[in-house]
């Protein structure tokens, strides 16, 4: 493509200082840095990281240009690379885009398995409020409960059952590590001297341990019968020529690590602020409630009924991830000079759309710092009429593969936990809040509820 | 269908694999234009379930 060369580079945004630009801004309060180019430059703006510059796009005409972007123009490649030392050598951001295309046509997503993962899923939650039981209420860490949770979930769903049997609080906790291992300090040097890059690559080294020593026990087990058997069990199957196996401890870590990695925080968050949400706006909790016991009665198993249409909680779930979007700032690098909207962006630019940003144009989504699930619900329907600015799994051909599963999960989960139990915010409602000082967003603490059975006061 | 966006996950195939075929690697291909009465369901399952929103259903 030819671009001209007469056009002009997107605006600057107010507040860069040097040496590195808005670095220091993006790592302390980057959704404030993230609207102000938008307000400032409109729809294409520019910010500086560390001598980088990063071209910001929002609104639809040019989220649909990015969106739609073939990797030959915007790769995801190198735009992310505070998650290489989490993956490891040559997984997925390290991969080449028809190698990471291949890997994201993942069986476990497919549909016909979702009603599997249901029952999976409410089982976990199930197991996960048993102690409840022993006591008559107590208190919950909202981070630390969701997070435990869904990384018994997906490792159950995604590498199967008696990987997850293995796995304790250890696993969850040492994944949290490398989670809040992602400061956009990495930009700069992903192996700086930082107390979370070193926490980072002790967890991940500490969870190879983990593994391995599970891929110990294995080996001096008998073969488990092919009903049983997981991915752990086939990855350990495969062998090169020479009859040495194929992989070792730290590149199956390396795989099982990424592939939770997406499903994870993500959904562990959503889950939280879903609750969040609903008990700041207790009619709406009340909607939700009656929603599933009229679908739960008889004794429906929620394997079914997470399957089955819930607008109510559906319509909470998708208002929930417009206005608390897991992912911030989706980034992509330009492979060559390209033209946006009138804008000249040089190869090499990072590229980045925001779901804080767009998620909250008042032109497409009236009242937009306000929880309104009704915007779902027939007529209005925000999500399908604005599919380039609704974008809490991003959109187009990187669109997240897991949404779907996501939407079940989170409707498995408040399933089991809305029919059994009932929730009280243990904190003034207007101090929950996320921590975004790392590219991965987590619930910044004290994020605390109280759970009681249902039906007693 | 919207061959700029199709990452053919075959997830439509699943869901109708008389209406819609999806190579190992590849792109969708419709086998039937205009499905019969009976596949509208599976149809419309495939189109609500496509990761990447490559499909939509015109109606005459």
């Amino acid at each position: 493509m030819t671009i001209d060369l007469q056009l002009q580079e997107p605006p600057l945004v107010s507040g860069g200082v040097a040496p590195d630009g808005h670095l220091q801004e993006l790592r302390t309060d980057p959704l404030a840095l993230l609207h102000r180019v938008r307000a400032e430059c409109g729809d294409v703006g520019r910010f500086e990281l560390a001598g980088r510059d990063v071209v910001l796009v929002s609104g639809a005409q040019a989220n649909e240009y990015f969106f739609r972007a073939p990797d030959e123009h915007l790769d995801q490649a190198e735009a992310y690379p505070f998650m290489t030392p989490i993956f490891g050598k040559g997984v997925v951001f390290d991969a080449p885009p028809e190698r990471r295309r291949e890997m994201l046509h993942n069986q476990a997503l497919r549909d016909k398995f979702m009603r599997g993962h249901a029952a999976t899923i409410a089982a976990e939650v199930e197991q996960m409020t048993a102690p409840w039981n022993d006591a008559p209420e107590g208190e919950i860490d909202l981070l630390d409960w969701f997070a435990e949770l869904t990384i018994y979930t997906s490792s159950a769903c995604l590498i199967g059952h008696r990987f997850r049997r293995e796995l304790d609080r250890r696993f969850a906790e040492l994944y949290h590590d490398l989670e809040r291992g992602t400061d956009a300090l990495a930009y700069v040097d992903p192996y700086a001297p930082i107390e979370s890059f070193r926490r980072r690559d002790a967890a991940r080294a500490g969870l190879v341990e983990l593994v391995g020593a599970i891929m110990h026990r294995r080996q001096a087990e008998p073969a488990v019968d092919a009903a049983r058997r997981d991915l752990l069990d086939v990855l350990m199957s495969v062998h090169d020529a020479q009859g040495n196996p194929r992989f070792d401890a730290d590149e199956i870590t390396g795989m099982f690590i990424s592939m939770m990695f997406a499903g994870h925080h993500t959904t562990s968050g959503t889950a939280a602020w879903t609750l969040i949400e609903l008990l700041r706006h207790p009619l709406e909790l009340a909607a939700v409630r009656a929603e599933l016991d009229r679908l739960g009665a008889g004794g429906v198993e929620v394997s079914y009924q997470a399957l089955r249409e819930m607008p109510r909680l559906e319509a909470a779930i998708k208002e929930t991830l417009r206005l608390h979007p897991p992912l911030i700032l989706l980034l992509r690098v330009a492979k060559e000079d390209l033209a946006v909207a009138g804008y000249r962006i040089s190869a090499g630019t990072l590229v980045g759309a925001s779901p804080a940003v767009s998620n909250r144009i008042a032109e497409d989504f009236p009242d937009p710092d306000s929880f309104v699930p009704a915007r779902y619900l027939d007529p209005r329907l925000e999500d399908q009429y604005h599919p380039w600015t609704w974008i809490p799994f991003g959109a187009g051909r990187h669109r997240c593969v897991g949404a779907a599963f996501a939407m079940m999960q989170l409707k498995a989960i408040f399933s089991v936990l809305l029919r059994s139990w009932e929730f009280e915010l243990a904190q003034p409602p207007d101090t929950y809040r996320n921590d975004h000082s790392k590219m991965v967003v987590q619930l910044a603490r004290p994020c605390a509820v109280r759970y009681r059975p249902r039906g007693r006061s | 269908m919207d061959l700029d966006l199709c990452q053919g996950h075959a997830v439509c195939e699943s869901e109708a694999p008389e209406v819609f075929e999806v190579p190992k690697r590849g792109q969708v291909r419709i086998l039937a234009e205009r499905p019969l009465p009976e596949q509208h369901h599976a149809v419309r399952q495939a189109v609500a379930y496509c990761p990447t929103r490559a499909l939509r259903i015109e109606e005459d």
